[in-house]
């Protein structure tokens, strides 16, 4: 197992250094650059703060440079907030996201899987169509509509939660952006865990359970981990799926994570913070994605990894 | 001779099972019934609104939902009033009639007729025409008609008809879906058939950039193409078409590794017909199958994603509108205007819905074994 780990680890790093590269050559190939104002600047002005920031070098000698810069875990200085570097950016950014994240990630598990075997148990009953209305309402309709309607309806009509902001992470404003974030994911998995466990309950070794006369409750319990098999390979495209969600969540309610750099940053040709967001978000996914083949070894004996 | 005649018989293909299989099914006739419903507003439902998407009546801002016509009776006699102050005079008598006012104005001093332009420009009458000039002109009786203007869908913040602005998107949202989905398909039709067809080395090779453009995260990567082409958005969304393509070129790359072994591709290799017209004639006919059903749910899923752009402010430009433009305004009025957020977005939902249902009616018809 620690071998195989080894071996992922060691084949991730082309994609890794494949995505540094293009995003590298994107972002520098677009049109503009950080600098640009509405009002030029002086030309010596221009040239002293390209020499500072290493612009006026040729592109591939400024690529060598970051690649050296990160192989150190230096991420650069940022081009818009001036004062600051990009990892103290990100610092401040990344718990937040973080945490919205792996909230939403939680709930929509706890709840999707929830509604999934109630539906499988129940199928074709009221309970289950409401289940599959649920999450394909869930999956069709975007973040961006959920999102204001919730404020609306639970921060202005009801008037319960704040409509937005952070709050340094007060649970009365984590709530909303919560599960906006988790909806669709609840959806997808609920999806999910309904018709693999269908599929499961209709598997010999449980209708064995049955005929021994176990309680249902066991029979859900043994049914439950071939049914999470699906689910879990999903883990990985839902991680992505949340990081994307966020950018809208973050910039509908107004949080500080990282999703805002991403936009702000290509906007503002802030090269240095879009490198630095997407080479963390990259290595997030490979780890994810790692750890979700390592977790499918673990609940299925069928795979086994050299 | 007989007069028995045999009824000539007439096979069914796959695609008439598929057709009848289809209509069966009720959810997704009545989205197909929906997207054409869609389609055909958008399309000509512009021309019928009375309005256009760009125009702003500057008087009429944030004017809620609903049949109601504008201006109502209450309205017209401040609206006058509002008028005579620009013409430096003030309203003596005033008589509302079901499409028109006639109305007496006075002033201290001559009343200068050019300024009468003002009734037009105010958006609630039209052209006034004189019916007395008394005083020298200090004292003027006009009739003017009441131009009656609805707005259904309510207008936006600038006193946009937001109806006419909903369709209008819905042209953008829809073609722009088809535009990109077409791209992905025929990229990803002839990557797959290609790396299928050939197998081994080509094979491997083909599928690991695939691998390597998956690992990428996708939401930089449009992000990096909106920051590129910017100010072009079809070259824009025809890059998005051109990143879309990966799921297709799988799928394809599957059939094609089975319809490889298959007899009548082995036959027509013997038969000396070219890589290029076996690919042409057989595999791909053979492929579009699963091929129709993705680009149904590939459709939405380009819609959503032009959306989510138009929605950071990334996509489409003022004043052309898109439905994730409308989305975001709404959302940025929802306090007092929920229904800015409403209808643009029971669009785009509905829109979604359908095809989503539309795509799994689809694949439940042309693979029947796939239930």
């Amino acid at each position: 197992m620690i071998r195989y780990i080894l071996r992922r680890l060691t084949s991730s790093v082309p994609t890794l250094f494949l995505v540094i590269t293009i995003s590298f050559f994107l972002i520098r190939m677009a049109p503009g650059g950080p600098f640009d104002l509405e009002q030029p600047l002086d030309s010596a002005v221009m040239d002293n703060l390209k020499r500072l920031y290493q612009l006026d070098q040729p592109l591939h000698v400024q690529y060598l440079s970051y690649l050296k810069g990160l192989l150190a875990g230096d991420l650069g200085p940022s081009f818009y907030y001036r004062d600051l570097s990009v990892a103290q950016l990100l610092a401040k950014g990344l718990p937040v996201s973080i945490q919205l994240g792996g909230l939403a990630l939680l709930l929509a598990l706890v709840v999707g899987m929830t509604c999934g075997v109630i539906a499988a148990i129940r199928q074709n009953q009221l309970s289950d169509y409401a289940v599959v209305t649920f999450a394909t309402a869930g999956i069709t309709i975007p973040t961006f509509v959920t999102a204001p309607l919730f404020q609306v309806i639970f921060g202005l009509w009801l008037a319960w939660l704040p409509v937005g902001g952070w709050n340094d992470g007060a649970v009365r404003n984590i709530i909303l952006p919560v599960l906006v974030l988790a909806l669709p994911q609840m959806a997808v998995v609920a999806r999910l865990t309904r018709s693999a466990m269908i599929e499961t309950l209709r598997a010999n070794h449980i209708r064995t359970l049955r005929a021994q006369g176990l309680s249902s409750a066991t029979i859900i319990r043994h049914a439950l981990r071939g049914a999470a098999l699906p689910v879990v390979s999903y883990l990985g495209p839902a991680a992505a799926a949340l990081l994307t969600g966020s950018v809208v969540v973050e910039t509908i309610f107004g949080l500080p994570g990282i999703g805002r750099y991403f936009i702000e940053g290509a906007l503002n040709r802030d090269y240095t913070l879009v490198m630095g967001t997407v080479v963390i978000i990259a290595c997030f996914i490979i780890v994810f994605n790692l750890l979700v083949d390592v977790a499918y070894a673990v609940l299925d004996p069928r795979v086994r990894y050299a | 001779m007989s007069d028995i005649t045999l009824p000539v018989l007439h096979g069914r293909s796959l695609w008439d099972d598929a057709k009848i299989r289809l209509v069966r099914n009720r959810a997704a006739v009545a989205s197909i019934i929906i997207l054409v419903a869609v389609t055909l507003l958008s399309v000509f439902g512009p021309f019928f609104t009375g309005h256009s998407h760009d125009k702003v009546y500057a008087e009429y801002t944030r004017v809620h939902a609903g049949f109601q016509v504008h201006p109502s009776v209450d309205d017209i006699p401040l609206k006058l009033d509002r008028i005579a102050t620009r013409l430096r005079a003030k309203v003596d008598d005033l008589k509302i009639q079901p499409d028109k006012v006639i109305v007496t104005v006075s002033s201290l001093r001559t009343i200068d007729e050019r300024s009468l332009a003002f009734f037009e420009r105010s958006e609630a009458f039209g052209k006034p025409r004189i019916i007395e000039r008394r005083d020298e002109g200090k004292l003027l009786v006009l009739e003017a008609p009441i131009a009656f203007k609805r707005f259904l869908f309510g207008t936006d913040a600038n006193g946009r008809d937001l109806l006419t602005r909903t369709l209008i998107a819905g042209r953008v949202s829809l073609s722009i879906g088809l535009l990109a989905a077409s791209v992905g398909m025929l990229i990803g039709v002839i990557y797959g058939a290609i790396s299928g067809y050939f197998g081994g080395k080509i094979d491997d090779i083909m599928m690991r950039i695939v691998d390597i453009i998956y690992a990428l995260p996708f939401i930089f990567f449009v992000i990096m193409l909106v920051v590129f082409f910017g100010r072009n958005f079809v070259l824009m969304f025809i890059a998005v078409g051109a990143v879309e393509w990966l799921d297709m070129a799988r799928i394809v790359r599957g059939q094609t590794l089975s319809l490889r072994r298959q007899e009548f591709v082995q036959a027509a290799e013997a038969m000396g017909v070219s890589h290029a017209g076996i690919l042409k004639r057989h595999i791909i006919p053979n492929v579009l199958g699963p091929v129709v059903v993705y680009v149904t749910l590939l459709v939405p899923k380009v819609i959503l994603l032009e959306s989510f752009l138009s929605f950071l402010g990334l996509g489409v430009q003022e004043p052309m509108t898109s439905w994730g433009v409308l989305i975001s305004d709404g959302a940025r009025n929802i306090q007092g205007a929920a229904y800015m957020l409403i209808f643009p977005s029971l669009f785009l939902v509905a829109t979604l819905f359908a095809l989503n249902f539309l795509g799994d009616g689809l694949r439940d018809a042309l693979d029947p074994k796939d239930r």
